[in-house]
């Protein structure tokens, strides 16, 4: 019980202070732009922290893949991988060749910013900032990734935080100079109650929004499997999309392909709805049948190869 | 096809699927994750049923203790209230209605004055933030415990 209160109180204290942060961060912009600050109104992109708690459940390809779905469609994305010590998400994108400075370069100020983001080849609006892979999560300084968030802030549209898996260091650094989150659950007990308790961690800060990876609407209707509708009546979140366990996501990161790119791949489409509505379309809700459908016809597709 | 067949048999025969099973445990698990990070509810708690129970029993506020259990069912909760003297009829509660209400809800042991309740599966949507409380009488009772604000 102490344990847990130090945590909750820990959790408490660290957010306030990257709140503070955040303020300490914007203070200086104001009297720099100056006058022309009215005239010419600086746009402040969306940082987004895509999290879950486990690992294993898709947090690093569903970055991957809603990244490039949103700058495909035109948005400045940038992504960043905040798993310092396991740096994966340049090898999801393919980009890892050519990945020169890291995170930590770039707040220890070893590298300028410009010479970390890496462009991606296919879809130009979309950079990535990888993490350090000699490095541990703790060198990361919370309140210079604050500070760097919000300047990523200032020169795109979206800035899409990449979580490690856990509640520690790494998390909360992950979690600090976002606004939204979205959480990636997949429907296992496991998966769900470790989603639970990071949305707690959460606090009321930030907004949060939930994808479902991983159904198996076969498995869903025979009982075997969680339904989206059972996950989401234990979590009670807005549900930001549903996502099929689609082979092609395999295949794809074995190539460093997003799927998302693939217009043949039905879980493209998925991405692309995630995508759409993060902009704010209007895209129909997610449900449970939307993955049942596509999925029964992919079922079908490969029955018919066989 | 066999599979299907024997998929049948177990529903015709009452058998909860596995899906069912992992909704059932996730429900219980999360509630008594719940409970455990808000120690703060459940001290408020307890000293809201202190306050409903003192309208009707002295109770020795100091030894009584509200715990959560897992039972097979589900989670109990366990509240133990040690009660030193009745309290005379005239001064419980203004509204008969309401006590009555109360006294059932209440389910007092008359030989223990342990009081339990199965909690039903429900979600405490967020932990660590204090229900608010709803005082339904002017503070009369001895016991009346001012909350820590």
């Amino acid at each position: 019980m102490e344990a847990q209160q130090t945590r909750a109180q820990q959790t408490e204290a660290h957010q306030t202070e990257a709140q503070q942060t955040q303020a300490l961060a914007r203070v200086p912009q104001a009297p720099a732009v100056g006058g022309e600050a009215r005239s010419e109104p600086k746009t402040r992109g969306r940082s987004i922290v895509i999290t879950s708690g486990k690992g294993g459940v898709g947090k690093t390809t569903t970055t991957a893949n809603v990244g490039i779905a949103l700058a495909a469609r035109g948005a400045r994305v940038v992504l960043v991988d905040a798993d310092v010590g396991l740096r994966n998400l340049d090898l999801v994108l393919g980009l890892e060749s050519r990945v020169r400075f890291h995170l930590l370069d770039v707040i220890e100020g070893t590298a300028p910013l410009d010479d970390a983001l890496v462009r991606d080849k296919r879809v130009p609006t979309l950079w990535l900032l990888a993490a350090a892979q000699n490095r541990e999560k703790d060198d990361v300084d919370t309140e210079a990734m604050c500070a760097l968030i919000e300047r990523l802030r200032e020169r795109f549209d979206y800035v899409i935080v990449d979580s490690p898996a856990g509640i520690e260091t790494g998390f909360k650094n992950a979690v600090a100079g976002a606004d939204e989150a979205i959480v990636v659950c997949t429907p296992e007990v496991a998966a769900v109650r470790d989603v639970d308790r990071v949305v707690g961690l959460l606090g009321n800060r930030i907004s949060v929004q939930l994808v479902v990876n991983r159904i198996r609407p076969a498995l869903v209707r025979k009982g075997k499997m969680l339904s989206v509708e059972d996950v989401n009546s234990i979590l009670r979140l807005p549900l930001l999309g549903v996502l099929g366990d689609a082979p092609d996501v395999i295949v794809a990161t074995n190539r460093g392909e997003p799927v998302a790119l693939d217009e043949t791949a039905p879980i493209a489409a998925g991405y692309r709805a995630i995508a759409a509505r993060i902009a704010g379309e209007d895209v129909a809700a997610p449900t449970a049948d939307e993955p049942a459908g596509f999925f029964e016809k992919l079922g079908s597709l490969f029955g018919g190869r066989h | 096809m066999l599979e299907q067949v024997t998929e049948w048999f177990r529903n015709v025969f009452g058998a909860q699927s596995s899906s069912a099973v992992a909704k059932d445990r996730l429900r219980l698990v999360l509630l008594s994750d719940h409970l455990a990070l808000a120690p703060d509810v459940i001290d408020a708690l307890r000293r809201d049923l202190l306050d409903v129970i003192s309208r009707y029993l002295e109770v020795d506020e100091a030894h009584s203790d509200v715990s959560f259990e897992h039972k097979e069912a589900g989670i109990a909760m366990l509240a133990n209230i040690p009660i030193l003297a009745m309290r005379p009829p005239e001064k419980i509660a203004e509204s008969p209605a309401d006590a009555q209400a109360s006294a059932k809800s209440a389910g007092v042991d008359d030989d223990t004055g342990v009081l339990e309740a199965v909690h039903p599966n429900g979600r405490t949507d967020n932990y660590g933030r204090r229900p608010r409380r709803r005082r339904r009488r002017k503070s009369s009772g001895a016991s009346q415990t001012a909350p820590a604000q």
